[in-house]
Order: structure tokens, then sequence, then C-alpha cells
């Protein structure tokens, strides 16, 4: 696989190599361009179950499965999917099972797409409301130390912290004609 | 048409080192009526989530058999899991529908089975490896051994009466019930 050394277009390595780190073994997601080098990344990880999900939902169950049964697990998912999740939240609060929720934002800087706009608009608000710590990712030379942070406050002390990555640092979606 | 609670009892009688995920209603009262134990994780809420659970746990834990038994108003919200877990072909997951064609907790009204729509068929569409319904109490040995040695995923459609049977209600506190499971999981 290429390896990107600019640190512009390199900060999903810089997300694996913590998730290489804190020992993640589940990764769930629904496919995303944002994301697409994360997951990419995380496919190619022997260590690494990668669980392509039909909806994000599906994945709060699945972090809670990894965790009964010894293991750490994160989502990936864009900003819409935080949406789906809302009431499966519970579950995780509940409980308290650890998790990090990586959310590529749509409906923001450069974005294109006016249907974007209203869940991209309350995504930070909603995963609060759903009991999330979360944390703002503006430039891709804060990812190593906000992720580094996210990731130990969750696994440390069973808490759920969502990752917003603005699509400032993702760039807006490219269309071709 | 079964009793639920006879054969939840024997489905999980002699369980061995099964990890057993209950769904959140009558199944999680039917699972508790059969025997309390460490490695059940009651759910009380989460619907739709109980086969994705059993599917983060199974692939965490390819040692061991898992079951996750949700109603049918749960496995119609999670309907999509399915396909998520026959893309990953986990061996070592069960999926045991309790099927009345009711939503029981709400008061009985009629759910999507009760119309012809057929678990079994969708397990199969989604590249389950074995999906069949059962009917009759004297079929629950065999689900019973395939639960514990048949290749997953497997799901199971036990059609049972429509009835109101008295709550069993178990632990309540998620917190607790996650501690007890991870705990005995990790001793035996």
């Amino acid at each position: 696989m290429h390896s990107p050394t600019n640190i512009e277009t390199s900060w999903p390595d810089t997300i694996y190599t913590h998730f290489r780190r804190i020992g993640i073994r589940q990764v769930g997601y629904v496919p995303d361009a944002g994301h697409s080098r994360l997951i990419a990344l995380c496919r190619d990880d022997p260590q690494i179950a990668d669980v392509v999900l039909t909806t994000e939902e599906e994945g709060v169950g699945l972090v809670a499965g990894a965790a009964l049964g010894g293991q750490r697990a994160v989502l990936l998912m864009q900003s819409s999917g935080v949406g789906n999740c809302v009431n499966m939240f519970s579950l995780l609060r509940n409980c308290g099972f650890g998790c990090v929720v990586m959310v590529t934002m749509r409906g923001e800087f450069g974005e294109f797409n006016p249907w974007q706009v209203p869940m991209g608009a309350i995504t930070e608000d909603v995963l609060r409301l759903c009991g999330f710590l979360t944390y703002r990712v503006e430039t891709a030379d804060a990812v190593d130390e906000i992720v580094g942070a996210g990731c130990d406050m969750a696994f440390n002390g069973n808490l759920q912290v969502a990752i917003l990555l603005s699509q400032r640092l993702i760039g807006p979606k490219q269309w071709t004609k | 048409m079964l009793d639920r609670r006879d054969f939840v009892k024997q489905l999980l009688a002699d369980r061995g080192d099964l990890l057993v995920v209950p769904g959140l209603g009558s199944a999680t009262y039917d699972v508790a009526a059969a025997g309390d134990h460490p490695l059940n994780f009651y759910l009380w809420g989460a619907m739709g989530g109980t086969a994705m659970i059993g599917l983060g746990l199974a692939l965490a834990r390819p040692d061991r058999r898992v079951v996750a038994i949700p109603g049918d108003g749960d496995m119609l919200m999670g309907l999509g899991s399915l396909a998520t877990i026959g893309v990953k072909q986990p061996k070592n997951l069960a999926i045991v529908v309790l099927d009345n064609a009711h939503y029981g907790e709400t008061g009985m009204q009629p759910s999507h089975t009760g119309a012809g729509i057929d678990f079994v068929a969708v397990a199969l569409a989604c590249r389950f490896r074995q999906a069949r319904a059962v009917t009759r109490i004297g079929e629950t040995a065999e689900v019973r051994r395939l639960l514990h040695a048949g290749a997953g995923p497997l799901l199971i459609n036990a059609r049972i009466k429509a009835e109101e049977v008295p709550r069993v209600l178990p632990l309540r506190d998620g917190h607790a019930i996650k501690q007890r499971f991870v705990e005995a999981l990790r001793q035996h």
C-alpha cells in the first residue's frame, strides 16, 4: 500500500497507529470516502476484524459484544450515521462500554449538498446528549494528540468518546461529472 | 407451536460453555426463567441490537459458542444485521428467534412474521450456513446439538405460542450485568 508521508494526507495512518497502540481488535463501519484510507489499513491488518455494517446502529451492538468478549472496538462513521444510532447508544451508557467513534463530518465547511447540513449541524450536540465526550479535530497536525487522548480516555475509564474530524480536514467531497 | 418457557429451558439445559444474549422483553424473562447464569447478558433495551451483540462476542471469542435470542420484533428491527453476519460468517454464532408473531410487551399487536415474513428464508439468502424453523418441542434436542456443535452462522426460528406468561425479572443494572458476565468469562 502507498504510504503517504505528508501530514496533510497521512492523518488516517496516525489514527491507525493509535488503534494498534491501544489494542483495537474490531472495527465497525459503513463505507465512507473520508475514512477510506483508515478502513483500508484496518482491513489489511490480520489483528483487526473489520465488520462492514448495513447501518451504523449495528456497530453499537458490535462494540458491546466485543467488550463482553474482552476486546476493544471502534466505530467509523459519517456525521449522518450518528443520527442512526441514537437509541442504541443507550446500551453503551447503561452498561459502561468504552467506545471510540471516529466521525467524518459532512454538512459543514465547503459542503455542496444541503441535504447533509441538518444532521451535520447537530451531530456534536446529539453526541453530547447521548453521553459522549466530544473532541473536534480541525487540522492534520492535531490528529495525533487528540486521537491519542480520546482513545486513552475511552478505554481507561469505560467512557464513550467521539472524535469529530472536520470537513476542513477531510476536504469537501469531490464530485466528477 | 412451542411453549416458550419449555423450549428455552430445554434449549439451555446442560449449556456448558455457552454464552447467551437474550433480547429485551420476553426473551430476557424466558432465559432468566430457565435459570440465572453469569454468562447471560440480559438486555432490557437496545431493541434491534441483539444479533449484533452476538456477532461482536462471537468474533471476540472464537473459542466459545454464542447464542443470541431475540424476539421477532427485535429481529425485524435488526434485519440488516443478518446480512452483516452473513458477510462475516462466524462459525460459532447461532441466532434463535423466539417468534410468536406478536409484539408481546406492548399489547400483542401482530408483527410482520404473522403475515408470512420468513426469517429462515432471509437467513438463507444472507448466506447463513443453516437455518430452520422449529414448531415441535421434540425438535429441541436437535436444536441444542446445533447450538453446541453445528457450523454457524445458523438461525433457528422457534415458532412459539402467543401467550402471556408470568414475568421472571433478572438483574436490571446494566453495569452489574456486564461486569458479572465479563468476570465470569475471564475465569472460565
